[in-house]
């Protein structure tokens, strides 16, 4: 595949790609703590995004039957084209453990700040070192 | 805590959330239970009920809400809502079928009743959890004041269930 | 009648947390949890004895048949993975509770406990599920709750560790949500062995290929595999004592399970060690961690900062195994995660008597301890003993058919190099000892005060020592399982 083509039929996941890079720059790269979190959820998005660009159908639609509640009896609306909704659902999930984890992840935060001071990595790293 | 005296003394704010307050609930609960029949359920109606209530204490005060949902209820609600959603598995394991099989709940029809069963059973469940978890985050990191904290180890034993707000 | 309650397995945990903070009584908490576990050693313990042989149990959640539902599945594999998880739980509960969280008061130790039995039963669900995005929530499930175990050690550093440790945690789970994601995309389904099944793997094809690269990465970091180890030390050695003697012996076992299933269930051994030759990678970072790791362990001052480093030399005697891809060396491999859980859970229970007794296991507070504290000590040299891989101990069991796998492959020098880092093993475990029989107490620092731990610590501690050397001698049920799990695995079947 040459260049061109990756780039304009891929596009999504370079963009998926770069944002993802961000991510993980950002919890590389700083050493304040929240900022860490920040980059973690972005990288997590990254991860979410995928899934819900892979679901995409083309030309599809929102995948609720069309009619409403009547799925007892005939299946309305099986001509119509959905988008797959089964990335969604596992999407749901990896949000609320995204939750989990940002919230878990602040919580050892403050923690942190009230046993150290502060919300530097360095200066916790270097108040340890300083106190054994 | 009090909330900042100027949020206090704004009585746009005030009236508007006055407003809005019971709007939102209410939302809450359609999503809830409409997810039977459409887009919605618990995780969603979890989130919006317990944003409703957030945007209570915002403007009225914590302690305000807190005598409406005390700490330890939230707790215990977040516990009573995983439970609610393990009852339904095992009820249906005890009623023959495998561990979350809602047509085991109505052995009588064919199974659309016990499937309508227990999802609403199951998605109250999930609400209860979701709507108590994040009144609880949001005790946890409001009801820190600054500069106290040597006590406590136990925020962080639990995001959702940290410390004792009092 | 096992098949209809397997999923007790983890529902019981998963639903006796909550149970824990509706009720908020400690001792109600601990006796309840204790059930709890026993309850599901005894069903995992019915499960292997039921799928020795050969048998798979099958079980359909909520009826729905797979691949659309999700099924949770177990052969020797996983049933030898669940017996090993739910008995370091039950030793580790029915360890005294005075080795618990130093920072959480008793008025809630309620949730402690609701958290410990949430990780055990993510641990669980991890090796019992057959579909492959259950993985995902079960492995984040037991790793938060890891965080927060963690996170409760007395040492301010515990929470930083912690920290460490979830940002680490996180990016290897992010990574292998991506994998499942490329599986999914490649195969359009879920369900481990229907992907197994329409997989065609092949170098040519990129998406399978970097789907694998995600996974191997991803489990990676979340079983420290040598330069991806660097959260475990300081996870390990500030966690709360009991803590770390049930993380060290299970976690990164299920780590490893969920490594060899990708390998040999999705991917298959022709495509992954013969025409990907993953072995190339796997053999010299197995290597590089026998060693650079067991060096690190020598120069530690802190107990246990030297076993966390031992357990990242240990991971390594363990992917060794698995790069050998052969009956013999996997088996190794598999029997090494039991016999590494029983020795390195056994001394990091005796850590846990040491710190409450001694207040400190740094290794010049530990001087002339063997006098004071026969019992425990005596529990320290036969984990040492087996850490070296002594003849008649658990440790020489393991490395006796990683040798014989590594030898049937043709690397001989790895062979002379497994040998060879057993002495740097000899080396740490040598200066403990010492340490705590023939060196002089400091002036500073007396000892007379210093009483042999009391019976709830010292039996589980004791249990685990015991075992070290029964499984050392008899070899039949740890060895015949892990040679038919391995079999099972190179076969592709789980």
């Amino acid at each position: 595949m040459n260049l061109p083509e990756a780039l304009s039929g891929l596009w999504a996941y370079w963009l998926l790609i770069a944002l993802m890079m961000v991510g993980l720059y950002i919890v590389i790269a700083r050493d304040n703590l929240i900022k860490k979190v920040m980059g973690l959820n972005i990288f997590q998005a990254a991860a979410i995004l995928f899934y819900v660009t892979m679901a995409k159908v083309e030309g599809g639609t929102a995948p609720i039957v069309p009619g409403g509640a009547d799925h007892g009896a005939g299946h309305g609306g099986h001509d119509v084209l959905y988008s797959n909704p089964l990335p969604h659902v596992l999407m749901l999930t990896a949000i609320v453990v995204g939750v989990a984890t940002t919230a878990l992840a602040l919580a050892l935060a403050v923690r942190i700040h009230g046993d150290y001071g502060t919300s530097e990595e360095d200066e916790a790293v270097a108040y340890d070192m300083g106190h054994g | 805590m009090k909330p900042p005296s100027r949020v206090r003394e704004m009585p746009i704010l005030r009236v508007i959330a006055r407003a809005l307050v019971p709007v939102i609930l209410l939302f809450g609960l359609y999503v809830q239970f409409h997810g039977d029949f459409g887009p919605g359920g618990g995780f969603q109606a979890g989130v919006i009920f317990a944003a409703g209530l957030i945007i209570f204490a915002l403007t009225f005060g914590v302690e305000a809400l807190r005598q409406v949902v005390p700490v330890v209820l939230t707790e215990r609600l977040m516990a009573a809502g995983v439970l609610l959603y393990g009852a339904v598995g095992v009820v249906a394991m005890f009623l023959g079928g495998e561990f979350l099989d809602y047509s085991a709940l109505d052995p009588l029809t064919t199974g659309h009743y016990g499937q309508h069963l227990g999802i609403i059973v199951i998605e109250l469940g999930v609400g209860i959890a979701v709507a108590a978890t994040i009144m609880r985050v949001y005790y946890a990191f409001v009801g820190r004041r600054p500069g106290e904290d040597e006590t406590g180890a136990e925020q962080a034993l639990d995001a959702g269930a940290g410390r004792e707000v009092s | 009648m096992i098949e209809k309650i397997l999923v007790l397995e983890v529902v019981l945990p998963l639903l006796a947390a909550p149970v824990c903070v509706l009720v908020r009584h400690p001792r109600f908490c601990r006796l309840f949890s204790l059930g709890v576990v026993a309850a599901c050693f005894a069903i995992a313990v019915a499960l292997l004895v039921e799928v020795r042989g050969g048998g798979v149990i099958s079980y359909e959640l909520g009826g729905w048949p797979p691949p659309l539902g999700i099924e949770y599945r177990v052969s020797t594999v996983n049933a030898y993975l669940l017996a090993l998880v739910t008995s370091m739980a039950l030793v580790v509960f029915s360890f005294d509770s005075r080795g618990g969280p130093p920072r959480v008061p008793e008025e809630r130790r309620h949730l402690y406990y609701a958290v410990f039995l949430l990780c055990i039963s993510g641990l669980l669900g991890i090796a019992i599920t057959g579909d492959a995005f259950n993985i995902f929530v079960f492995l984040e499930i037991s790793s938060l709750s890891s965080y927060i175990l963690v996170s409760l050690g007395g040492h301010r550093r515990a929470v930083m560790s912690a920290f460490y440790y979830l940002v680490m945690g996180t990016i290897g789970g992010v990574f292998f949500m991506l994998g499942v994601g490329l599986l999914y995309q490649a195969t359009g389904t879920l369900n481990l062995r229907d992907i197994a099944a329409r997989l065609e793997p092949s170098l040519d094809d990129r998406g399978t290929v970097l789907a694998l690269a995600l996974l191997v990465v991803g489990i990676s970091i979340k079983l420290a595999v040598f330069p991806l180890h660097h959260w475990l030390p300081n996870a390990y050695s500030f966690a709360p004592p009991k803590v770390s003697a049930f993380l060290a012996a299970t976690a990164t076992k299920v780590s490893f399970y969920l490594l060899a299933m990708v390998l040999f269930t999705i991917f298959g051994a022709p495509f992954v060690f013969e025409e990907l030759r993953l072995q190339a990678v796997l053999l010299p970072l197995s290597i590089l961690a026998m060693f650079l790791a067991s060096g690190a362990a020598i120069f530690q001052t802190d107990l246990r900062r030297l076993l966390a480093y031992s357990s990242v030399a240990q991971i390594g005697y363990m992917t060794l195994g698995l790069s050998t891809a052969n009956a013999t060396g996997l088996a190794g491999g598999l029997v090494h995660l039991f016999n590494h859980a029983v020795m390195k859970g056994g001394l990091f229970l005796v850590v846990a008597c040491l710190l409450y007794r001694v207040g400190s296991v740094h290794i010049d507070a530990l001087a002339g301890i063997g006098r004071r504290m026969p019992l425990t000590s005596a529990a320290l040299v036969i984990g040492g003993l087996s850490l070296i891989g002594v003849p008649g101990t658990v440790g020489f069991v393991s490395k006796w058919y990683l040798v014989s796998g590594v030898l049937e492959r043709g690397w001989t020098a790895a062979a002379v190099l497994i040998l060879l880092s057993s002495l740097l093993a000899l080396v740490y475990v040598g200066k403990v000892v010492e340490v705590l029989y023939f060196r002089k107490p400091a002036e500073t620092q007396p000892i007379d005060h210093v009483r042999e731990a009391p019976l709830g610590m010292l039996a589980p501690a004791w249990v685990l020592a015991a075992a070290a050397v029964f499984f050392g001698l008899t070899t039949d049920w740890t060895y015949g399982v892990a040679r038919e799990a391995a079999e099972l695995l190179l076969a592709g079947g789980i």
